[in-house]
């Protein structure tokens, strides 16, 4: 059965036109309220994160200083700042703020297919972090498990926030489930059954690609985390032993007794490494368009990007277990994920070199969304060959507990994915407030975050080397450590200052040129996909005015040889397309170029 | 085109309008059915990963089998009617007759419901027999596994109960088809899910 498409519905009755500022703003169900709700509330998460960090850094930096960071207070912030900016903050800002403002205009829909649904997935997920931030004001503060929450130290008494502060951590963890399923269902159902006329799948931009495999890898893995968090609720709460084994704490034998702390780990891995993928799929999708744009170029090997796209999304399942390396499994096993994980680095390198040959020969348009997006692929290469490094077993088990793979995983899934949503924000900007940004300002966030975070990442794959123990909130002293590494810390430490108090360039900037941008018109970057072509800038509620789009080409013609203009937007029909002689364009007699 | 073609396609040789005059929708289905689709595989992983983490747990050496209460038979005939009546409500639906429709889809509803009060009193029984829920991970998982089944059945009332309330109030058949026909393919699955479940249960 076809479905009617909401231009053809009684437009009153679907749109759900909002009638008052609470349902227009608060209660809203237009798809681009609920992304920059979202968005907002991601970024805002983001930035308690952000400050948590830096209260780490001050530690490790200046230790025995601070007397309001302790050894618990420490475990505290490593452990929210890791959940949050992983879960809350970039899950639901690259899905849930890009995913909800840019899959119904790259779909040329009116909104998503579950507008309601989708109200609610953004009010559910402000739920989960209320439930989250709640922890910080319980008795014994937040948990201090570490984010990856492993029983049964989570549970001991020796971890703080071992009683409310977990069982706040894992309620909140199941809301926010919750909220991404009804979020999640409405994305790729819309991605699958609303796209408008001409639009096939193939025709789809890469950003749209990104967060439809992410989705998918969200929906299928997220419920890995949800099984782990209620059974490890019901060894918290109702004494059961799932996961716990039979403990002596403080001389005292506990109640539990027989439990699996490894199939714990197991279950979260089987999550936590998908989410590696529901991160950074979307941001690849999203840096595919920006360096295109960017470059007047098309995406080079569309069809590879999404191949690729869809084979990292598959092996992503099966490589969890190079988290476990040290926890003691079969050789073979071990083998068997190394294997995966070495593997899964083809198509990823596949899109690297594609990101590049992009940019090769393009007309490069060196503005701000293009630096991040270049800044990406620095970034991300350094983080990708270093997870080479820790995909093999014998390199990982000496590197596993030190700074090699904090400088590993924040390079790959903490610095790239953020210089991508910066990207994205920058590009997608003028399209959202009408408004240019301040372009000066936003090249210096740029450069005082790209070289401040190579600053503060590459001397910690040093501190790995030299054996220097991650999660530790005092090095004391250690033989093997000299006392260098010390100043090692502290350059780190001014660096994420720094880094930190630079992103304030990005709120000014965003805010300042609220009011007093430039007027951005409809398209200012030439962009070809649909969400520039709307009829409205800032779009309106229902998208397209009185009829919906129809797409006649791909989102990367750009520099089509004889066209009229250096891109083609995608609803513009073929018989605007450069006549037959014009499209066997030979580059080497191009007249045009002849004085270059 | 077929899901291969579509990969397949070179999008930039390719202009025009492609599939015809109708928007592009992957599956020749209603977005509900999609959805609902993607929901179940969903609850299977849930279950699968459950599963798994039943058969990894009870190799360890402190499992102790779970003594199977016959009230689960039982309750199995309440799923299995309320399965059968919510079929037969949506060939009625289907088939665009009003007769019969009502009592089929409200009385497949009041079977679930009863199978959940059927789960509940073998819950009770079980804790006056001295299986309680820390007793032995065996029993934690039964207590899990039914518990979360239930969920998921509450979820499917929860339609169900606004879907009656429709059709209670003179809502047509054709008009509530998909809903009816969502919901038959709720309970079924959550039927089959239920059987997984009991044989496992029933025999570990």
């Amino acid at each position: 059965m076809a479905y009617v498409p909401l231009a053809d519905q009684d437009s009153e009755m679907e749109m759900h036109h909002p009638h008052s500022w609470v349902t227009k703003y608060v209660w809203s169900q237009d798809h681009k309220v609920i992304a920059i709700q979202y968005g907002g509330l991601a970024i805002a998460v983001g930035v308690v994160a952000l400050v948590l960090s830096l209260l780490m850094r001050m530690q490790l930096g200046f230790p025995e200083t601070f007397d309001l960071i302790d050894p618990s207070s420490y475990y505290q912030s490593v452990t929210m700042h890791g959940m949050i900016m992983v879960v809350y903050m970039l899950t639901a800002l690259l899905l849930g703020g890009f995913g909800n403002y840019l899959i119904p205009l790259m779909c040329g829909a009116r909104d998503m297919v579950f507008p309601f649904l989708n109200m609610l997935s953004v009010w559910v997920y402000a739920l989960s972090v209320i439930i989250l931030m709640a922890s910080f004001f319980v008795d014994g503060g937040p948990t201090g498990a570490g984010w990856t929450l492993y029983p049964p130290q989570t549970a001991m008494a020796g971890t703080p926030g071992h009683d409310m502060g977990i069982v706040l951590m894992l309620l909140s963890l199941a809301v926010f489930i919750v909220a991404f399923t009804m979020g999640g269902l409405n994305y790729v159902t819309t991605i699958l059954q609303y796209r408008c006329r001409g639009l096939t799948m193939m025709r789809l931009p890469l950003t749209v690609w990104g967060i439809f495999i992410a989705t998918i890898l969200g929906l299928f893995a997220f419920p890995a985390l949800l099984v782990s968090a209620i059974m490890m609720l019901f060894d918290m709460l109702l004494g059961t032993s799932f996961f716990m084994p039979a403990v002596i704490e403080s001389g005292t034998p506990l109640d539990h007794n027989g439990g699996s702390p490894i199939l714990f780990q197991h279950l979260f891995w089987f999550f936590g490494h998908p989410e590696v993928y529901i991160v950074a799929l979307p941001a690849f999708g999203l840096v595919s368009d920006v360096l295109s744009t960017h470059a007047r170029k098309n995406i080079f090997g569309y069809r590879m990007m999404v191949w690729a796209i869809i084979a990292i999304g598959g092996l992503s399942f099966i490589v969890w277990a190079h988290h476990m390396y040290v926890s003691g499994m079969n050789p073979y096993f071990g083998f068997f994920f190394a294997t995966t994980t070495l593997i899964i680095a083809v198509p990823t390198a596949l899109k690297v070199y594609n990101w590049v040959l992009t940019l090769w020969e393009g007309d490069i348009r060196l503005n701000a969304p293009m630096y991040f997006a270049i800044g990406f692929i620095f970034t991300f290469i350094h983080g990708g060959l270093t997870g080479l490094f820790l995909g093999n077993v014998v390199i990982d088990l000496p590197l596993s507990d030190t700074y090699f793979v904090v400088a590993h995983f924040h390079m790959v899934m903490g610095v790239s994915p953020v210089l991508v949503i910066f990207a994205a924000l920058y590009h997608w900007y003028p399209k959202v407030t009408g408004r240019m940004f301040h372009e000066g300002m936003a090249k210096a966030h740029f450069w005082c975050t790209f070289l401040g975070t190579y600053a503060i990442y590459l001397p910690m794959h040093y501190l790995g080397f030299l054996g220097v123990p991650r999660r530790y909130y005092a090095m004391g002293s250690t033989d093997f450590i000299p006392e260098s590494a010390q100043d090692l810390n502290v350059t780190i430490t001014y660096a994420a200052l720094f880094v930190g108090a630079a992103q304030l360039l990005f709120f000014i900037n965003i805010f300042w040129s609220l009011r007093n941008g430039e007027k951005a018109g409809p398209n200012p970057w030439g962009s070809a996909s649909l969400e520039w072509q709307t009829p409205d800038t800032p779009p309106v509620h229902g998208n397209w005015g009185d009829e919906l789009p129809t797409v006649y080409r791909w989102a990367y013609d750009y520099s089509v040889p004889g066209a009229h203009e250096d891109f083609i937007p995608q609803n513009v029909p073929e018989s605007v397309e450069p006549t037959a002689d014009e499209q066997h364009f030979d580059p080497d007699h191009d007249t045009s170029k002849a004085d270059v | 085109m077929s899901l291969f073609k579509q990969l397949t396609d070179k999008p930039w040789e390719r202009k025009g309008i492609l599939g015809g005059l109708n928007p592009e929708g992957a599956f020749e289905s209603p977005p509900e059915r999609v959805a609902l689709g993607f929901f179940l595989v969903i609850a299977s992983v849930i279950f699968s990963l459950l599963g798994v983490s039943y058969v990894i747990r009870m190799s360890l050496p402190d499992w102790e089998p779970l003594a199977d209460p016959s009230q689960l038979w039982l309750n199995t005939g309440l799923l299995f009617i309320s399965s059968v009546l919510f079929q037969w409500a949506r060939n009625t639906a289907k088939a665009g007759k009003q007769k019969n429709l009502i009592t089929a889809f409200v009385g497949g509803g009041v079977f679930a419901l009863l199978f959940i009060m059927g789960q509940m009193l073998t819950w009770d029984g079980l804790q006056e027999a001295g299986y309680f829920v820390t007793s032995n991970p065996a029993n934690s998982f039964f207590y899990l596994l039914t518990g979360l089944h239930i969920a998921h059945l509450l979820g499917g009332l929860w339609v169900w109960s606004k879907t009656s309330i429709r059709l209670l109030s003179g809502g047509k058949p054709e008009d509530m088809s998909l809903s009816i026909e969502l919901c038959t393919l709720y309970w079924h699955f959550l039927l089959i899910i239920w059987l997984v479940m009991f044989a496992v249960l029933s025999n570990t």
